[in-house]
């Protein structure tokens, strides 16, 4: 096996960019990783694509084809390949990637997330969504992505304690962060009474548990360790990018207080890094609901199960705690660019390692990223090292 | 989606699900091939009696278009006594629904596709003790 590093990130802006269209957002992601990492565009060797669903948000397929063309790298015939887990899209992608540097098949390859949601009503947007969950038992009933969330919380309430409160110091948290990432769809500060007083979505999860649906894109560069050392000093190499699945639909799990998936990725991830929880420096995770990160806390072996609430609370997740999670300011803040989120994700575990993350910097050397496919049937697991 | 909804009309009208009888795994929906045994899969249709507990349960106030009429209302995760965890509506007043309680299987309505469209139908919930009611009457 190869070393994979990191040479190269970008991302566009996330939010609700009225103004671009779908290939504008990817190319300005594409072009700034390209910059980031001082290559032409030429050294690529092949293209992997994270997007949830091109085909019901913009009526287009063959996304990877349609990348390929508008970055140039049709011009050289090269493979471009789009991959789909839901909203982990992006996290596949990235793994695709690695694993195709890893292998000593590709020497330099590139790795996009890209998504365009606002192009469709608020009322399309949840019914795509609401595929990533099973649509024939879950869907039928009404069991939307927010409700399926909803379930998971309520069990923990019922079992561990956690309350309301606890998921809202998330959201604050998260908030508070995204204030200084100028990428994010968000960037203003809300107090617990802000969260507690926002509008039901699904009981007990309110509108400010919840992170929105947003535009955007991310690229990312990896390169096998000999070229890296030719275009950087500092190269973010990936200890490892592990994924696992679980049961779609959540009445087939045993336990909705865990998500299974996470926890395999996480174990293998951890076994080929050679670390464990108490090594990682700061963490980018999937809080597409308050309760996700919660819960996440705990299946990434941070914390013994049903003891989430305790790293909240105790300010240790913060951005000056020991364990910052979602400098960037998470998917609640930043943003969810549903397909881009992975891909994201490692755009600021690799600015933070770099030490170039601007007024959100962390200490960190060491860090690990979530990507989470709808309820948790698909989780990516990614730990990075600064070289 | 109509031949969708149509092929399952057995299994959502009522509680039919599976059992695998090389394991004694129990599913819904039904299953063919048993994830615990995979090749060695003895799958049997079975039917569940429709009686349960509410392990865990939301009020969805924000719906999708055809459920607005409805709103909000509860879905629930329901432990059945004779059987695996099924994903549900139940109809009750929010305000009494609670974790731990029973409830029975009824035969409801879910929605339409817009006013003089197709009218799906499937399994509800309603709490056991409003069932036993409704039988004195």
């Amino acid at each position: 096996m190869e070393r994979v590093a990191i040479i190269g990130v970008g991302q566009s802006k996330f939010g609700e960019l009225w103004d671009k269209g779908f290939r504008e957002i990817v190319l300005r992601a594409g072009i700034d990783a390209l910059e980031d990492a001082g290559l032409e565009g030429k050294e690529i060797e092949a293209m992997y694509v994270g997007n949830m669903s091109g085909g019901r948000y913009l009526a287009q397929e063959h996304i990877a084809a349609l990348i390929a063309d508008y970055s140039g790298l049709s011009e050289m015939g090269i493979p471009s390949t789009r991959v789909e887990g839901a909203d982990a899209s992006g996290g596949l992608a990235l793994r695709q990637a690695y694993l195709s540097v890893a292998s000593g098949l590709h020497d330099v390859v590139i790795a996009a997330g890209a998504e365009k949601v606002t192009d469709v009503g608020s009322e399309m947007t949840t019914d795509i969504m609401a595929s990533s969950a099973d649509r024939e038992w879950e869907g039928f009933v009404g069991a939307t992505i927010p409700a399926l969330y909803a379930l998971m919380a309520r069990m923990h309430f019922t079992r561990y304690g956690t309350t309301p409160e606890d998921l809202a110091l998330i959201s604050v948290k998260n908030h508070k962060n995204g204030v200084l990432n100028p990428k994010a769809q968000f960037r203003r500060e809300i107090s617990v009474d802000d969260v507690l007083n926002s509008p039901f979505v699904a009981e007990p999860l309110r509108l400010l548990d919840c992170a929105p649906l947003s535009d955007g894109a991310a690229a990312i560069i990896l390169a096998n360790e000999r070229v890296a050392k030719e275009y950087t000093d500092s190269p973010v190499y990936i200890k490892a990018c592990t994924q696992a699945s679980d049961y779609l639909a959540l009445q087939n799990r045993e336990d909705i207080t865990t998500m299974r998936a996470v926890r395999i990725a996480a174990v293998m991830a951890y076994g080929q890094a050679g670390l464990t929880p108490e090594d990682i420096d700061v963490v980018e995770l999937h809080d597409s609901f308050t309760i996700a990160e919660l819960i996440a806390y705990e299946d990434l072996g941070f914390v013994e199960k049903g003891r989430g609430a305790e790293l909240i609370r105790e300010g240790i997740t913060s951005l000056k705690g020991s364990l910052p999670t979602n400098p960037s300011g998470g998917l609640k803040a930043c943003g969810h660019a549903i397909g881009a989120t992975g891909i994201r994700q490692a755009v600021e575990i690799t600015y933070q390692l770099r030490g170039k993350a601007g007024k959100r910097q962390v200490e960190a050397e060491t860090g690990l990223s979530l990507n989470i496919g709808g309820t948790g049937a698909t989780a990516v697991v990614t730990i990075y090292e600064i070289g | 989606m109509i031949p969708r909804f149509w092929r399952k009309i057995k299994y959502r009208y009522d509680i039919v699900g599976s059992v695998c009888e090389n394991c004694g795994s129990k599913f819904y929906p039904p299953r063919n091939f048993c994830p615990i045994c995979r090749r060695r899969s003895k799958i049997k249709e079975q039917r569940f009696n429709g009686r349960g507990k509410v392990l865990s349960y939301t009020i969805v106030h924000d719906t999708p278009d055809e459920f607005k009429l409805n709103k909000p209302y509860i879905v629930a995760l329901i432990e059945l006594d004779d059987g695996p965890i099924i994903t549900s509506q139940v109809v009750c007043n929010p305000e009494e629904i609670e974790v731990g309680m029973r409830v029975v299987k009824t035969f409801r309505k879910y929605f339409e596709d817009g006013e003089d469209g197709v009218i799906y139908y499937g399994t509800k919930f309603v709490p056991e003790k409003i069932a036993t009611n409704a039988k004195n009457f």
